[in-house]
């Protein structure tokens, strides 16, 4: 096993959503290491013709009759946005201005 | 008291509420300074809600048994009166919109909302060490640990600020704090409790279960929220197994138990272990058959639930993005979207949340995805091979909760591997979906600290659990004179 990278961590870290800074991203590639290292060994536990259960029960959809129903208003729907403007919520921009 | 005793003084006019909700305000507002159990404590709410009860109770109306006896919510359960933070700076003073399926029916049932509880942030950890609004103590040792996620709900239970309390368990985080505590704590079957209103952490692990002092006041709080909710669509829909009824029986003769070998080895603390035997011995002079038995892939079971937990964490945690609720930094005008997301994201994650995210994104990224998560899956179907296999020829399966008494806070923090350790024996059911309880079986000799004996039964058989759970209560509570938790009633 080939052990993480701090750029494969960075590149997690994009993936994720989440702006770690240098330092951060260092401590995180060893720790990360260390894990993985130690799970490692769900490979060997399982063959090849042992299906994988994605849940402990099993499970099928479950639908709900297609009728409308209350939901929430939009004042509770907004009670806990960081930003609101005119009944909506207010995100910051995604697009550039050159795009 | 038990809340059984005080459920049945309220009911029969003996007690108001009112008096009992007050006299527990007032030991929270005595020793939490110590403990830190509680993130949010709202008296004249409490006492608004006490009152409430009292005069529905007064007009005749029939709330069960639990009516007008005070609980504490772990802060991982939405509550429409109250902030809900799940431990994180992210959700720093959000209030929700709508109450969690758990809360909604504790709250119909009469039961007296103290206030939320203290958790390891996102009920990732098992010290409650990883909450942003600084750690829980165990009131059995200011010192140590009270276990986690669920640490701020059995602190409160075992330091008598609560007699009763919710938690989830996704790898045993009632029933490791319930342990370390001395308390009783039960994980239900999977789907036997709603996850609706729960934050979710791990969807095809996490239950809410309750704690209590005692085996009955723990089979009351299970059957007054259980049940099937339409609401959640993993609910199962099935009558709720006869937990109250089981914990009154407190008869094991005849019963087929089993020791899981797997369980029982190399690196417990000898009085973990010490206490553990006395309690197998004393089932079998209760009438049981005892057997050993074989679930080789438990020792894989560590491993698997630390790549499918953190996988679907990743997976969860991604709502929390910045734009509908929550914290949101960085919105100057200069940075796009993804930019606040990541620095929200960043800012307001603790070490062992972002630590699980990393750890999810990696195992689920392509080209890892079958070595890791995969093969995960695959020692899951392993495990819960082996419980069947195990249920066929025994009707429960016993264990040490934990292999250590409460740890010192602070001694596993910068390790994530040796915190990990501490779930080694409650994940196996978690990954099966199983029932299992741990109730009190003495003080471990070296270090006086609470032990815990773990039960486990098959899906939708929780009542065995307590059948078990009850035994070694009663049994032990006659060989020392009396309930077990003490050291001075568990002074802080």
């Amino acid at each position: 096993m080939t052990a993480i990278t701090r750029d494969e961590v960075a590149h997690l870290a994009r993936l994720s959503r989440l702006a770690l800074p240098e330092h951060e991203l260092d401590q995180l590639a060893s720790q990360l290491d260390v894990i993985i290292s130690s799970v490692a060994k769900v490979q060997e536990a399982a063959t090849d013709d042992v299906p994988p259960s994605s849940h402990a029960l099993p499970l099928t959809n479950v639908y709900r009759a297609d009728e409308a129903r209350p939901g929430l208003t939009p004042d509770q729907a907004l009670s806990g946005a960081p930003a609101v403007e005119d009944q909506r919520f207010r995100v910051p921009q995604i697009l550039g201005e050159e795009e | 008291m038990s809340a059984h005793e005080l459920g049945a003084a309220i009911r029969s006019g003996e007690l108001s509420s009112a008096a009992v909700t007050e006299a527990h305000l007032d030991r929270i507002a005595e020793v939490d300074g110590n403990v830190n159990a509680f993130l949010h404590v709202d008296r004249d709410a409490a006492m608004e809600q006490a009152r409430a009860v009292d005069t529905r109770l007064a007009a005749g109306e029939d709330l069960g048994p639990l009516a007008g006896v005070p609980i504490a919510h772990k802060d991982l359960f939405t509550t429409t009166d109250m902030p809900t933070t799940a431990a994180s700076r992210i959700l720093e003073g959000w209030q929700p919109p709508y109450d969690a399926t758990v809360s909604q029916r504790l709250r119909d049932a009469g039961l007296v909302i103290l206030g939320k509880t203290n958790m390891d942030e996102f009920a990732m950890g098992s010290s409650t060490e990883n909450s942003a609004y600084g750690v829980s103590r165990n009131p059995w040792d200011l010192s140590r640990v009270p276990g986690g996620s669920s640490g701020g709900s059995s602190a409160a239970v075992s330091a008598f600020e609560a007699p009763l309390a919710t938690g989830t368990d996704t790898g045993g985080s009632i029933r490791q704090p319930a342990a370390v505590c001395g308390l009783v704590g039960a994980k239900p079957t999977y789907g036997g409790s709603s996850r609706y209103g729960v934050i979710a952490f791990a969807s095809s692990l996490d239950t809410p279960g309750p704690f209590g002092r005692t085996v009955l006041d723990t089979a009351l709080l299970h059957e007054a929220f259980s049940g099937h909710d339409p609401r959640d669509s993993t609910s199962i829909d099935a009558p709720v197994p006869p937990v109250v009824d089981a914990a009154t029986r407190a008869d094991v003769a005849g019963m087929r138990i089993g020791v899981v070998t797997e369980l029982d080895g190399e690196g417990y603390q000898p009085g973990v272990m010490q206490r553990f035997r006395e309690s197998v011995a004393l089932l079998e002079s209760l009438g049981a058959t005892v057997v050993n038995v074989s679930c080789p892939s438990f020792e894989t079971a560590l491993s698997a639930y630390y790549l499918i937990a953190p996988s679907e964490c990743s997976s969860n945690l991604a709502r929390f993005d910045a734009m509908r609720y929550g914290l949101r930094v960085a919105d100057d005008g200069d940075h796009g979207t993804e930019d606040v997301m990541s620095l929200t994201r960043a800012e307001g994650f603790g070490p062992e949340v972002k630590r699980r995210i990393m750890l999810g994104t990696y195992a689920l990224s392509s080209g890892y995805y079958d070595a890791y998560y995969g093969s995960a899956q695959q020692v899951r179907t392993l495990i819960k091979r082996d419980f069947e296999a195990a249920f066929g020829d025994v009707d429960v399966l016993v264990s040490p909760t934990t292999p250590t008494t409460a740890f010192p806070l602070g001694e596993r923090a910068e390790d994530p591997m040796a915190m990990y350790l501490a779930d080694l024996c409650t994940i196996p059911t978690n990954l099966a979906g199983n029932a299992a309880l741990s109730v009190p079986c003495g003080l471990a000799p070296e270090d006086g600290l609470p032990v815990g004996l773990q039960v486990m039964a098959p899906a939708l058989a929780d009542d065995r659990t307590y059948r078990v759970g009850a035994a070694v209560e009663a049994a032990l509570g006659q060989n020392n004179g009396g309930a077990l938790l003490t050291r001075d009633a568990v002074a802080v």
